[in-house]
């Protein structure tokens, strides 16, 4: 098991959807944030490129927020979920300074937070809320190990980017382009 | 746009270049959910859930409103029955739960005092506030008629409202999504088709293979179903056409942008047309079977060449052909979009026609992948008596202007509302619901003397918007989220029912709006037209007429029924009357020339920015419902504020940096009353400047709103209005830049 998710950065239309639907389902304090959207512009008008990508902690294969954690806290779960287990979190912030994607933000009761994957709803089956409630369907979360989930094979077949591949970390979140 | 929380900077080199595997210490698979999640065993939240719809925007979308053991409202995931937005709600509508949160609600009743020399407000309780409008609007029906009562809504709560007004024998009911919005495309589309557009819009975008946008902005305008479909075709791989002078999101992933000049869309539709036409690449078979007027067409545009256009839009001729070619090759399956805001220049009923036209031409109205035949499901009306016919209506606050106005102008009502223009028709009373005029409408000086003059102002609303400043009575009224509202019945592909029931008491003293329609009612006698203590009553009985139940919808929240009234699409060489007089479509208009305009539409000139001003173009950000999110907290910490965007160029000519705040100044010297952040971006062309519309509060209960950005309206102080139905077009204003603040003199 290998859970990653491909988005579509020709359908991202940099709503926040995803943003806000982390935000109600994980109760993350308003304010902060998981995951946020961001928007790259490029060339000079009319010759203007813009891309928009819904970003958040990559679940990184070689993490280095698990291996700076001096706690454990920062762990890999079934499938390379990243999660903190807050009671063993000591909020040091270690991992904050360590992760190349800016993805972690330390919560005002004292533990470190980031994007779980939605990993009670993952367990039951379903989708992380940010794919589930996205209105373009950009966000294609599922299994790489499986030869046949929809995230398998549209990497198969659509040209990706990591981002910051040169962190070396194996980012698993792939943006289609 | 970017939502992070305060930035922390960090040097993504500390974690080394080499990877080290990490340790399998670090592995603890399978942990418990309340160890990760932080949450003690017997608190793992467990949700109870109640249909809804939204009512962040007017689309409506059914969701569930997801309720913890505490009775807090969590969340609100979309119905994935309801075709509408197929389980997948917009930011705005997962972001309603900061609507119920929201800490600046209104909360009591509140009448306007004077209190030693100064208005102030005190708090009521609902019987006396009800009591002081129904005395008022008592004397008012006895001293002018009831007609001098006029309502202004938007959304679900405006029914109650415009069924009190009807009752008590007024028919002056506006809703600024007319005059200010919509109205120009849906009378340039009947004029036509014999048929409106209508909301949702019937464009089969989810199976075109061509989708041309005029300056519409869909993804931006976050119109749930629209911006689905428009993200399934670009997954069949369907070819988008922008034609706007901003590279909106929508731009960003056409095939064709192409960044007019703005206030000439006129010219690049004629010559399109010519296009079409000359180059033999109309959809024959259909303008044949289903048009009139085509050679008088043919003639009008026969000099209106690209080459014409290209000296007014500065499009290239060959692309303006490239593009007729894509449209011409998709056909039928090809949609010239109609639009939504389209009050921009004054002759955008003569716009839309055109974008109309075009669309016959490519034969796309009643086509898959172009216009689908919209159904929809009758409620039958819950028994009442008949209205009583007042003496005048809004027709008559038009004093003969604006012929094909088919709903009320609101900027008539609002003339009509100032005695001293010496009208026949005036309006002495108003009931504002769910629409803040004053950020909604321009022309502010006209709006502040109509609501100076005004004997009474009842303004019902969630929240402390700037309108009910102006209040004698404000009713607070509670969200979507704690209430029943009627069906939505809004037809679409396949007709639906979808079901509003509260997830919460309403909180404070808050009251749903039927309830606060029917205290009035009573309290003018009017209880024929209220012959119901709950609105349960109300729904359990229409539902009971076509064979559900309250019990029933309050189980699956939406009922999706089979179409009766005819096939989506007209069927190939069926013998179709459009409902038109003639049964053809109009692509030369008879009912226009009658009422003594332009037949087919002809491109003007409009007014250019003059030296060192910008033409000020605004619109929307998916995350914000005009002024009725600028308070939300959810939906503020995405986005809260608006900025100006600037060309960099435009940046470079006059000093300006990224974020530097700068005050607005327009054409005729009005000057922004808060400072704007400057975007500089090379998405805007130099001649334009663009915001998004909703910002720039001045009502300091808005405490999340207050002092953010500029509001657009505010800098709209020449409008252009439409002849043919009154819509105000707001697209003529030209702006400039203040560095300084311009209140520090008037301070010191």
């Amino acid at each position: 098991m290998r859970y990653a998710m491909a988005i579509d950065t020709r359908k991202c239309v940099g709503c926040s959807d995803c943003v806000v639907a982390c935000q109600t389902e994980n109760d993350v304090p308003i304010g902060f944030c998981r995951d946020w959207v961001s928007e790259t512009v490029d060339g000079s008008y009319p010759n203007t490129v813009i891309e928009l990508r819904s970003e958040r902690c990559n679940h990184c294969e070689y993490a280095p927020c698990v291996r700076c954690c001096p706690t454990h806290a920062s762990h890999y779960e079934e499938g390379g979920i990243v999660v903190v287990t807050h009671h063993k979190c000591i909020g040091c912030g270690a991992c904050i300074q360590s992760c190349p994607y800016e993805a972690r933000y330390s919560h005002p009761e004292g533990w470190v937070d980031k994007c779980t994957f939605c990993i009670h709803r993952v367990r039951k089956g379903e989708q992380p809320a940010c794919a589930a409630v996205c209105p373009t369907k950009c966000i294609c979360f599922g299994d790489l190990e499986d030869p046949n989930s929809e995230v398998t094979n549209v990497l198969k077949n659509r040209k990706y980017k990591v981002l910051a591949p040169e962190a070396g970390t194996r980012p698993q979140i792939f943006y289609l382009v | 746009m970017s939502s992070r929380r305060d930035f922390i900077k960090i040097s993504a080199l500390g974690v080394g270049s080499t990877t080290v595997l990490a340790s399998a210490a670090r592995f603890g698979f399978g942990s418990p959910l309340e160890d990760i999640l932080g949450l003690p065993k017997d608190e793992f939240p467990s949700f109870k859930r109640y249909p809804t719809y939204c009512e962040v925007c007017f689309w409506k979308c059914a969701g569930w409103t997801h309720v913890d053991m505490d009775g807090r409202i969590r969340k609100i995931t979309g119905n994935i029955e309801d075709p509408q937005c197929n389980g997948r709600l917009c930011p705005r509508g997962t972001g309603g739960v900061g609507m119920y949160n929201d800490k600046d609600r209104l909360k009591k009743p509140l009448i306007r005092v004077s209190r030693n020399g100064e208005q102030t407000y005190r708090e009521a309780s609902w019987d006396e506030a009800l009591d002081l409008v129904a005395g008022k609007m008592k004397t008012l029906a006895k001293k002018y008629g009831p007609e001098s009562m006029a309502l202004f809504n938007h959304g679900s709560s405006g029914h109650y409202f415009t069924h009190l007004l009807n009752a008590f024998g007024s028919g002056n009911i506006a809703a600024p999504s007319y005059a200010q919005c919509r109205g120009p495309r849906e009378v340039g589309f009947e004029t036509t088709f014999g048929d409106s557009v209508g909301s949702p819009e019937v464009t089969d975008i989810r199976d075109t293979r061509c989708l041309v946008l005029i300056g519409s902005h869909i993804g931006e305008n976050m119109h749930n179903g629209q911006v689905q479909e428009m993200s399934d075709a670009i997954d069949k791989g369907a070819v988008i056409i922008t034609v706007d002078p901003r590279l909106s999101t929508a731009a960003s992933k056409s095939k064709f942008w192409l960044p007019i000049k703005p206030a000439t869309d006129i010219a690049l539709l004629l010559s399109w047309i010519h296009v079409l036409i000359y180059d033999n690449l109309y959809n024959k078979a259909y303008v044949e079977k289903y048009t009139e007027g085509f050679s008088q067409l043919k003639d009008h545009v026969k000099d209106m060449t690209p080459e014409w256009a290209y000296g007014i839009t500065t499009i290239a001729p060959d692309v303006i052909r490239a593009t007729a070619r894509e449209m011409a090759d998709a056909a039928p399956s090809v949609i010239v979009h109609p639009g939504r805001h389209v009050t921009w220049y004054g002759d955008d009923v003569q716009r839309s026609r055109a974008i109309a036209i075009l669309n016959a031409l490519l034969g796309s109205w009643g086509q898959r992948g172009g216009f689908f035949f919209r159904e929809g499901f009758k409620l039958p009306d819950y028994p009442c008596p008949s209205y009583p016919t007042p003496s005048w209506s809004w027709k008559e606050t038009l004093n003969g202007r604006y012929p094909l106005a088919k709903m009320a102008v609101t900027n008539a009502f609002v003339e009509s509302s100032i005695p001293e223009t010496g009208k026949e028709h005036i309006i002495r009373g108003w009931i504002v619901s769910g629409t803040n005029l004053t950020i909604a409408m321009p022309l502010k000086e006209s709006l502040m003397r109509a609501v100076q003059s005004l004997e009474l102002l009842v303004v019902v609303d969630t929240m402390p918007m700037e309108i009910t400043g102006f209040a004698d009575v404000v009713f607070p009224e509670c969200t979507y989220l704690e209430r029943y509202d009627d069906l939505r019945d809004s037809p679409h592909r396949e007709p639906t029912i979808a079901l509003r029931m509260p997830a919460a008491e309403p909180s404070y003293e808050t009251k749903p709006a039927w309830w606060i329609a029917r205290q009035l009612g009573l309290k003018l006698g009017l209880d024929a037209w209220f012959n119901y203590k709950d609105y349960k009553e109300v729904l359990d009985w229409q539902l009971r007429q076509v064979g559900s139940s309250l019990e029933e919808m309050e189980k699956v929240g939406v009922k999706r029924l089979k179409r009766t009234k005819g096939p989506l699409y007209i069927g190939e060489g069926e013998d179709y009357s459009f409902r038109t007089p003639s049964g053809k479509i109009q692509l030369w208009s008879k009912e226009l020339a009658d009422a003594g305009f332009d037949a087919i539409p002809s491109y003007t000139p409009h007014p250019e920015p003059p030296d060192g001003y910008y033409r000020l173009i605004y619109g929307r950000a998916p995350m914000h419902t005009f002024s009725r999110t600028a308070n939300n907290p959810n939906l503020v910490a995405l986005m809260p504020e608006n900025s100006v965007w600037v060309n960099p160029k435009v940046a470079k000519l006059w000093g300006l940096i990224k974020d530097q705040k700068v005050w607005l100044k327009n054409q005729d010297g009005v000057i922004s009353t808060f400072p704007i952040k400057v975007r500089i971006t090379e998405r805007i062309r130099w001649d334009s400047v663009y915001m998004v519309h909703g910002f720039g509060h001045h009502h300091k209960p808005l405490t999340n709103a207050y002092g953010r950005g500029v509001n657009d309206t505010e800098m709209i102080t020449r409008v252009m209005t439409d002849p043919v139905m009154g819509g105000t077009g707001m697209r003529g204003n030209f702006i400039t830049f203040i560095k300084e603040d311009p209140r520090k003199e008037a301070i010191s």
